[in-house]
């Protein structure tokens, strides 16, 4: 059985001074340097972590970010690299005392090679912008994710961001074919590579992809990226059972096979929760209500053949563990099916104070068995309606977002670790390794 | 056009345009839009859609004929339609220079000539297409068959006795309310309605629902086009901002770069 410990020691690091906040101005410019006015940096995204912050400081390339993290490292001051401010698990806000590092004046998308589909670009480049600027190559970016308007791709490789395409083109890993790092000592790695095939020595940028600012600061990255794909389908099917989700699952796979771009899932009460915040009206106009939904996207280069292939699987699954369903007629009735999937997580406020929340990664036969375990639990532990236990994910990649809303502030400790024995069990993981962040502050 | 003895029960004529796809970042190439992108129904045209099956399932309007015209691809349009709730619908085919080169009132012209059959009690339509937004075809359909308009309807409400609609109109300052006798044309703004999803077993039904296919040069009437476009561009990329530090540079900007003072 697995024990974990929650309790972690704090570095003894330098309190910042005058004289510091003077020197980073000297490296980087007067207006490179923010003192006041420092929420958007110093609180994180869901308004749940903030901590006290000396001093932004804003590089605009990886010279000056060098010489910071010189500095910083001599006098041993602490620094949060921060990319988007976008993440929800407090890994991008300082806790007490450190210094913002934001990438976000690394900001120019440096070359775009049409043919080879490879873009160099700043770690501050919003995703959105990348693909804006992708767009007219007809090439896209490989990750979509919610945050698209607001997060940067030096975050995103940083911490290794899945995203609703993962399911297509796979993982950062893959797509990254090169970094520029500045370490901790303010040491330059530059290992911009640009070629897809490139054995020589060893592969050192794999080890910052997810490695969430501890190893190095990401200034610069070299992603190879798809063709954008015309066509286009987006279908949300409604089934009873969960066993009816998995094999519609496994039809969707043998039937649209490489067209498939994402497979999202959600139940019923994510999906109340969803329409009940943005109000918009509920896509399944026959009033029907299903306990589980999937999501199905489709990516091809022809139309025909992609519709061809949806309705020859439509036609098998209907007939079988699909009750109702629609499919998106055009790109605003897209925007509008993704948005159910995609404002979940910030809805749950409206339904109570408290949200834990759980990026876990399991075998996907169990992925519902670990909701219904878990309000058991919780049921019994707390207190029978105490709390709102939904699931909802990356379901074609056994990623399973396990949330627990309740009013109730003492929920946690009913959770873990009885949650990581439940996981390990079965061979889970959690997968933003919270705890990992924590040990470095 | 002279009406017919009051209905019992009423029809319905919805026109579905295949446009550009309101999500598209349309671009201008060597002078010409790039038309190979993702199309759809016009969204006003599904707020009409919408507008003919909410008329249908309170028991007011017996039929919906969904009508489209455009090239081979617009079937799509109207195999939407007919998952959403249209009884049949006309798809009337042209080849993509006919298409191109079709002006609003030619096709006011085509559904004056398919009213001959179709005679329907309410024609209703999108104010405007998106993609050449001229917001004519309702209106000089209406002129044509010389029926009444209410146009930019953001409320439509057809009387007990089904001789007349009345339509609230968005206008500029407010809201203007007309009360019309049908046969009439209806225009859809915005604020109608709120469009539905199709079922999957509708969609899935519409695909083997038989389309009416007409050809748009056996309609016997004139397409030769009365205008003739001279240049298409995109319009100017938007300039950055920037700040000014006080306002006498603001005054030397606004008078030397903006040329506005």
């Amino acid at each position: 059985m697995l024990r974990v410990s929650l309790r972690t020691a704090r570095w003894a690091h330098a309190k910042v001074t005058d004289a510091d906040i003077a020197a980073f101005k000297e490296i980087l410019g007067e207006k490179n340097v923010l003192t006041e006015d420092l929420d958007k940096y110093s609180k994180d995204w869901l308004g749940k972590y903030e901590g006290e912050c000396p001093a932004v400081v804003k590089p605009e390339d990886a010279e000056m970010t060098s010489k910071i993290m010189k500095y910083c490292n001599e006098k041993n001051i602490a620094v949060v690299p921060q990319a988007g401010n976008t993440g929800l698990v407090g890994g991008s806000v300082p806790t007490g005392g450190e210094i913002v590092l934001s990438v976000e004046k690394m900001n120019t998308i440096t070359s775009i090679d049409g043919i080879s589909r490879v873009v160099e670009s700043g770690a501050g480049v919003v995703l959105q912008s990348l693909e804006d600027a992708l767009l007219p190559h007809n090439l896209t970016v490989p990750l979509d994710l919610a945050a698209k308007g607001s997060c940067c791709i030096g975050g995103n490789v940083a911490t290794n961001a899945g995203g609703i395409r993962f399911l297509r083109y796979g993982s950062l890993h893959q797509s990254v074919l090169g970094l520029r790092v500045v370490t901790a000592t303010g040491d330059i790695l530059d290992l911009r590579n640009k070629l897809p095939k490139d054995n020589t020595g060893y592969d050192l940028k794999q080890l910052f992809i997810g490695s969430e600012g501890t190893l190095g600061i990401i200034t610069d990255v070299v992603l190879q990226v798809p063709s954008e794909m015309k066509s286009s389908n987006v279908a949300l099917l409604g089934c009873e059972t969960f066993d009816g989700v998995l094999r519609t699952m496994q039809h969707a796979r043998s039937e649209l096979g490489e067209i498939i771009s994402a497979l999202e899932f959600a139940d019923a009460r994510s999906v109340e929760m969803s329409l009940s915040h943005t109000g918009n009206d509920h896509p399944f106009a026959d009033g029907e209500r299903p306990k589980y939904y999937l999501l199905i996207e489709t990516l091809g280069s022809n139309e025909d053949h992609d519709m061809e292939k949806l309705g020859n699987f439509l036609d098998d699954v209907l007939s079988k563990d699909v009750v109702t369903g629609t499919i998106a007629q055009d790109g605003t009735q897209t925007k509008n099916l993704w948005a159910v999937r995609e404002n979940i997580t910030v809805s749950f406020k409206d339904f109570g104070k408290h949200n834990l929340k759980y990026d876990v990664s399991l075998p996907t036969s169990d992925f519902y068995k670990c909701v219904e375990d878990t309000q058991a639990r919780l049921d019994q532990e707390v207190g029978k309606g105490e709390c709102d236990v939904v699931g909802f994910g990356h379901i074609g990649d056994g990623n399973l977002h396990l949330n627990v809303i309740s009013n109730n502030p003492n929920v946690s400790p009913s959770m873990e670790p009885w949650l990581y024995e439940w996981l390990t069990e079965r061979g889970g993981r959690y997968v933003f390794f919270l705890l990992f962040a924590l040990c470095y502050l | 056009m002279l009406r017919r003895t009051l209905p019992s029960s009423m029809r319905a004529v919805v026109g579905v345009k295949h446009a550009v796809d309101y999500t598209i970042k349309v671009q201008v190439k060597g002078g010409q839009v790039v038309k190979d992108v993702r199309h759809s129904m016009n969204p006003f045209d599904e707020i009409a859609m919408e507008a003919a099956v909410q008329l249908k399932e309170k028991g007011i309007v017996s039929e919906v004929v969904a009508v489209t015209i455009g090239n081979a691809k617009a079937v799509e349009c109207v195999r939407v339609a007919m998952s959403l709730g249209a009884d049949r619908s006309v798809h009337v085919v042209g080849d993509q220079t006919a298409i191109d080169n079709l002006e609003t009132l030619q096709v006011a012209k085509i559904f004056a000539k398919l009213h001959e059959e179709l005679q329907g009690d309410i024609y209703l339509m999108g104010k405007q297409a998106i993609d050449d937004d001229q917001c004519h075809t309702p209106q000089m359909l209406a002129g044509l068959l010389n029926i009444p308009q209410g146009t930019f309807a953001a409320g439509l409400t057809v009387a007990d006795d089904k001789s007349s609609v009345t339509v609230q109109r968005e206008v500029d300052d407010g809201h203007q309310t007309v009360n019309v006798s049908l046969p009439a044309v209806v225009s859809c703004d915005l604020r109608l309605n709120t469009p539905r999803f199709p079922n999957i077993r509708n969609i899935m039904k519409a695909k083997k629902m038989p389309v009416n296919t007409m050809k748009i040069e056996d309609l016997g009437i004139d397409l030769t086009p009365r205008t003739a476009t001279l240049e298409i561009s995109a319009p100017e990329a938007r300039k950055g901002g920037g700040k000014v530090a006080d306002v006498d540079e603001l005054i030397n900007k606004l008078k030397n770069e903006a040329k506005a003072i």
